[in-house]
Parts: structure tokens; C-alpha cells; sequence
């Protein structure tokens, strides 16, 4: 049973890609870097649970040996 | 050193360097923290132990100095915890900077109702020469001095070592070796075993300074800071205004020269502010490394301490936890030794403390991950943690710089009896060291200090009957019963819970029972006392098979 949710749930979500790509804008790479752990560890520690964190690392994973 | 004098250590010529070699029911081999710790248990247990050492006094350098709670109650246990807590600092405080700022504070205080707090801080060679000391109190135990395994041979139904000493090499046999020959064991090497894992890539300046200043004790702990850009550092107060600094170096730098005070003297000026008065006692440089042996038994080998694993220091886990390896050995050789516990038993020591070692490994490799990052992402996370730690609390949950060191939890052990489904809400569970709490009673005000040696039941009210008491004082494996509160029995050792934690604690009832095994695990709970179940409990946490368990029941 997956307990991540994948269905659509960000309630206006070209907004939400907008605000996230405006959120990089004059940052050098390394700060980009930086605000991207930064929002993964509060984005996760929303989350809280460690079976759906699991399940979004896997996910996040899959299929990138393809991607190279 | 200003602060210590390395005693010597006479060496006496050995009285059994001529003729047949003696043989003695244990070997242990090395006299640092782990084999003091195994041949004292022993000796208090009426077993004639042959401790011998190649050196000729304690341990030399910047090594331990972080001493666990769960390692000061083994010692009270073996009459010397006290000698420990009165020369060493304790400290509650911890603070974790990150470049020019405090992210965080911690605050270790216990809560009160524990006889010892969570740590103390004390130089490691104070510490063994506490234990040498109270070693010679002990007429059964025999320390030999400049006497060097040189030699193992495992025959069928013992061992035989060659000793090397000033006055040349002689033999001894033994039914049990405990090798506690430290990180390069000797022994292992000799036997041809190997311990494995990993190296981390990093070099750490370790260095203790004497310095009168006004610091408080407590441990500071940075990440890049300003006055080591890149790298961490560490500061840790000892006893006699002896102070731990700790710098990592990175892989690359050179060992030889960051052990010249030319080049320590203007980083500990730049950590401490350019009035610090200070001299070097000591200074290293070392690498860590997280391993195991496979194997802590080889037949009539048992290994212990650094010789079985190795961790890095952050977490001080290293002799606190080769102190625990020693108190799960000594009780299960004492009753191999008597024939009242099959060899078996001695697999137990293997199984539960790989499991130990395995969790000290995680967690001493978590921490080092976390100071040493290993590339630019581990990195940027480590940073971004961090970062976010000053404003943040659930950030603080992962920084890690070591995590406090706790005695574990042997839940996976073939020694436990399991619960009755439901029976326990809270509590220590099976395989879990007991719990202190203040009592009152005839030998002393805290509750481990009524479980010393033996078995014990520990039971709420008065829930044993007597005839059932006197049995199992009798049983060739005794029990004895701790009885908490209500009228009292005959037989048992009547306490009261004078504050209501021990109840507490062990989420207790009249009629709830712990055993306990002599070195203060519990084995078995119940809810209401019956004979048969405690006698097949009993067998059963001492290796004897199924059918005997129940037949003991
Ligand atoms: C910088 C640093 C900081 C540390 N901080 C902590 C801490 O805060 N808390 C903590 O718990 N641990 C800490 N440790 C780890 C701790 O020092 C070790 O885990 C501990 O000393 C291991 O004890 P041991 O008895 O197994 O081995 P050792 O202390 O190494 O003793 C082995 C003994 O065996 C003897 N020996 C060797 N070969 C032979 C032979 N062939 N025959 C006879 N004798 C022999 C040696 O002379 C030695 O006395 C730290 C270590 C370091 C390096």
C-alpha cells in the first residue's frame, strides 16, 4: 500500500512551478543548491511520516539510470 | 604531563615460568578499560583470572574521555563507579555552533531519580588506573605486567599461550581467553581473522591543553567555524582544568607536521581568543574507522573491546561500549565455567553484542557522515540542516555531532522470553538494561543496586510465595527476589519505592515481575508471578535448549 500521494493536490499548480523557478531567480548555482536541500528538509519534515519519505525518495529515483 | 604521573607497573617475575604451565579457568588478554573491567567481573565471581599486559602502566595520550551512565552503573556494580564520579567533571550542556553563530544548545539533564547522570568526563588513564587499583582489592584476580601474548594455540579442550616477559617466555592454558588486546589485536592477527569495514578519509588533531580559564563545562562543537574555516572543531572539559580540543584536518594533511607545537599552538589561540592561557599536555593525530570482527567467539576465544570493533569517537561508544561487551561476558563464563550453562551460552555473548556493535557502528558512522561529509551534495544537505537549525527546531533533530551514548537494547537476543501479547504497555522490555530508581532498603538508596550479580526477580507487593522463594534460592542456577513494596516475605529482599518511579518506570503492578540477568538486562516479564515460568525463563537465558526450558518449568 503507498501512502505517497500522487494525484494532483497542489491546488493552483502552475502557480506553484512559477513561485518554485522564481524562488532560483540570481542565485549562483551552489545557493540554488543550497535553497533546494533547504526546501526538501522543511517540505519533509511536514511530511514527518518516514514510510511516504521513503516512498517519494524511491520514486524520485526511479528510472534516473535511464535518464543519464 | 603536569597534571598526571603514569604509574609504573612493577613487573613480578611470573611464579609459573618454570615447570607445567598452569592453567587458569580464564585468560584476559590486555589491561585497557575492557579486560580491567572483564577480569574484575570475574574475580568478584570467585573465578582465578590471569590478566596480563605487555605495557607497564595505564593508557597513554588523548583517548576516552566521555564515560556513559550505563557504564558508571556496570562499575558501582564492581565497587568502583564511585571513584570515577568523584574525580571526573560532569556536564549537561552541549552547544553546536555554525560558522560565527550558535545554532543550537542542548541540555542533557536527565530528570531527576538516577543515581548517575548521563555522562561524565574523565581522562581514560585516570579510569584504568581506578580499575587497576581495584583489580588488586580482588585475590582471585592476577595482573602480570610486561607479559605479552606471543603466542595462541587452540587445542580441543583449552588454550595454550606463550607469554613473552623480561625474564623470557612461558606457557599458560586456559579453558577461556577473553582478547582484549585492543584496535590491532595481536590475537586476532595470530589466529588469522580480520576485522572489517571502512576507514573514513579524514584526519583529526586531537590535543589535551591545560588551562585554568573560566569556561563552564560544557561541549562546544563547531561546524566551519571562523577560526577553522571548512573543517569542525570540538572543545570538552576533563578533570584537573585538563581541556579536549579536537580539530578535523582534512585527508590530506600531514600528520607529522600538525603534531608540531608550532603549528597547534596558533589553532587553539584561534579557537580560544588570543588571553587564553594554556600548555599542550598531549597531541595525536588520528584516523577513525568503523569495524567489526565477524565474530566475536572463536571457539575458546572470546574477543572484546577495540580488538572486536572499532568505531569513531564521535558519540563515545568506543570504551563504553567494550565495558558492556566485558559485563555481558563475565556472568555467561561463570556459569560455562560451573557446568550450569551449556558452551552455547557463550554464543549469546556473540550474538547480542555484534547486534550492540552493529548499532554503535550506525550510529558512530552517522555521525561522522554528518561532520565529514562525503562529497558536495552530502555536503550542501549538512549545510542546509544547519542553516536552518538556528530558526528551526525540527532541523536541530538532525544535526548530529554525536549522539549520546545508550546502552542497547539486546531485543533481538534468544535469551528473552517474549511478552504475553498486550501484557506491558511501557517499561523496560525483554533484552533492555533495567531501569534505575530511588528506593529505600538495607543496601543503599537505587535500585540496581539490588541486582549485583545474580539473577533477580523483581516484583511488585508481595508476589512470591515463600516455599516458592526458597526454591529458587536453591536452584543450581539461584534467583534471587528484590521485592518492591507491600508486606513483607521471607526471603526477599524488601525495598520501598520510596518516590513512586519505580512503579513508574516499569509500568508496574502488584503482582508484575521482572527477571533480570546478573548483568541488570531483563530476560522476562510477567504480570503475576508462577514458578515454572521464572524456572524456564531462567533456563532459557542460559542457553539451555528448548526441551530443557520447559522441563525446568
Ligand atoms: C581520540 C579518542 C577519543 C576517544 N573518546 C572516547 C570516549 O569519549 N568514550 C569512549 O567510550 N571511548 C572513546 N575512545 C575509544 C577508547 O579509547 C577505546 O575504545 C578503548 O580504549 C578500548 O579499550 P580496550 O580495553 O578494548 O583496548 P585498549 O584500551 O586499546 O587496551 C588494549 C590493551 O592490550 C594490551 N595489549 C596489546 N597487545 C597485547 C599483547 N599481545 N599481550 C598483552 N597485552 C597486549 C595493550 O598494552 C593495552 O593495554 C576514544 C578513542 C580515541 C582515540
Amino acid at each position: 500500500m503507498t501512502t505517497l500521494n500522487t494525484e494532483p493536490n497542489v491546488s493552483v499548480p502552475d502557480d506553484f512551478y512559477q513561485d518554485l523557478i522564481d524562488a532560483h531567480r540570481d542565485l549562483t548555482e551552489a545557493q540554488s543548491a543550497l535553497l533546494n536541500a533547504r526546501l526538501i528538509l522543511l517540505l519533509a519534515n511536514h511530511v514527518g511520516d518516514l514510510t511516504t519519505l521513503r516512498e517519494a525518495l524511491a520514486a524520485a529515483r526511479d528510472d534516473l539510470g535511464a535518464v543519464k | 604531563m603536569k597534571t598526571y604521573t603514569h604509574p609504573v607497573y612493577e613487573y613480578v617475575g611470573a611464579p609459573d615460568t618454570g615447570g607445567a604451565p598452569r592453567h587458569w579457568p580464564v585468560v584476559v588478554a590486555g589491561a585497557g578499560p575492557v579486560g580491567l573491567t572483564g577480569a574484575i567481573d570475574l574475580g568478584l565471581r570467585g573465578i582465578d583470572v590471569l590478566l596480563v599486559d605487555e605495557d607497564d602502566t595505564v593508557s597513554v595520550g588523548s583517548r576516552a574521555i566521555c564515560w556513559s551512565k550505563r557504564t558508571l552503573e556496570i562499575l558501582d556494580r564492581l565497587g568502583c563507579g564511585e571513584r570515577l564520579v568523584q574525580k571526573g567533571v560532569g556536564w549537561n550542556v552541549g552547544r553546536v555552533f555554525f560558522r560565527d553563530e550558535q545554532v543550537y544548545e542542548f541540555n542533557l539533564l536527565p530528570g531527576e531519580g538516577y543515581r548517575r547522570p548521563a555522562f561524565i568526563n574523565l581522562q581514560q588513564y585516570w579510569v584504568e588506573q581506578f580499575l587497576v587499583e581495584r583489580l588488586g582489592e580482588l585475590p582471585q584476580a592476577e595482573l602480570r605486567w610486561r607479559s605479552k601474548v606471543v603466542g595462541v594455540r587452540q587445542e580441543a579442550d583449552r588454550i595454550a599461550l606463550r607469554i613473552s616477559t623480561p625474564d623470557g617466555e612461558y606457557t599458560v592454558h586456559a579453558d577461556w581467553l577473553i582478547a582484549a588486546d585492543g584496535a590491532h589485536s595481536p590475537i586476532r592477527n595470530m589466529l588469522g581473522l580480520e576485522c572489517e569495514g571502512q576507514v573514513f578519509r579524514d584526519r583529526f588533531l586531537i590535543a589535551d591543553i591545560l588551562m585554568s580559564s573560566g569556561f563552564p563545562a560544557e561541549r562546544r562543537f563547531w561546524f566551519d567555524p571562523p577560526f577553522h574555516r571548512n573543517q569542525s572543531a570540538l572543545l570538552h572539559r576533563q578533570a584537573d582544568d585538563v581541556w579536549r580540543v579536537d580539530f578535523q584536518l582534512g585527508w590530506d594533511a600531514d600528520p607529522e607536521e600538525e603534531k608540531r607545537p608550532e603549528r597547534i599552538v596558533p589553532r587553539i589561540r584561534a579557537m580560544l581568543g588570543d588571553a587564553a592561557q594554556f600548555e599542550i599536555e598531549w597531541a595525536s593525530v588520528y584516523t577513525f574507522q568503523c569495524q567489526r570482527m565477524r565474530s566475536f567467539r572463536h571457539g575458546r576465544t572470546l574477543f572484546a573491546g577495540d580488538a572486536a570493533h572499532l568505531v569513531s569517537p564521535f558519540g563515545a561508544r568506543g570504551a563504553n561500549s567494550g565495558i558492556q561487551d566485558a559485563d555481558n561476558l563475565a556472568w555467561k563464563l561463570e556459569l560455562v565455567l560451573a557446568g550450569q550453562a551449556p558452551e552455547a551460552l557463550l554464543d549469546s555473548y556473540d550474538s547480542e553484542r555484534t547486534e550492540a556493535a552493529d548499532e554503535n557502528i550506525r550510529h558512530s558512522t552517522r555521525s561522522t557522515d554528518f561532520i565529514t561529509p562525503k562529497g558536495a551534495i552530502s555536503r550542501t544537505f549538512r549545510d542546509a540542516v544547519l542553516g536552518l537549525a538556528k530558526r528551526y527546531p525540527f532541523a536541530r533533530a538532525l544535526v548530529n555531532s554525536g549522539r549520546l551514548s545508550l546502552p542497547v537494547t539486546l531485543g533481538e537476543s534468544p535469551l528473552n522470553t517474549p511478552d504475553n501479547t498486550g501484557a506491558f504497555g511501557g517499561g523496560p522490555i525483554p533484552g533492555a538494561v533495567a531501569i534505575d530508581a530511588p528506593v529505600a532498603g538495607p543496601r543503599g538508596k537505587w535500585l540496581l543496586g539490588y541486582v549485583d550479580g545474580g539473577f533477580t526477580l523483581l516484583c511488585f507487593g508481595n508476589a512470591v510465595p515463600a516455599d516458592a522463594l526458597r526454591s529458587l534460592a536453591r536452584d543450581a542456577v539461584a534467583c534471587a527476589v528484590v521485592q518492591v513494596g507491600g508486606a513483607a516475605a521471607s526471603g526477599a529482599c524488601l525495598i520501598e519505592d520510596s518516590e513512586g518511579l519505580a512503579a513508574k518506570r516499569y509500568d508496574a503492578m502488584p503482582g508484575t515481575c521482572y527477571l533480570l540477568r546478573p548483568d541488570q538486562h531483563v530476560c522476562a516479564r510477567w504480570r503475576a508471578f508462577e514458578l515454572g515460568a521464572v524456572r524456564a525463563a531462567i533456563a532459557r537465558a542460559t542457553g539451555k535448549p528448548a526441551e530443557a526450558a520447559r522441563a525446568a518449568a
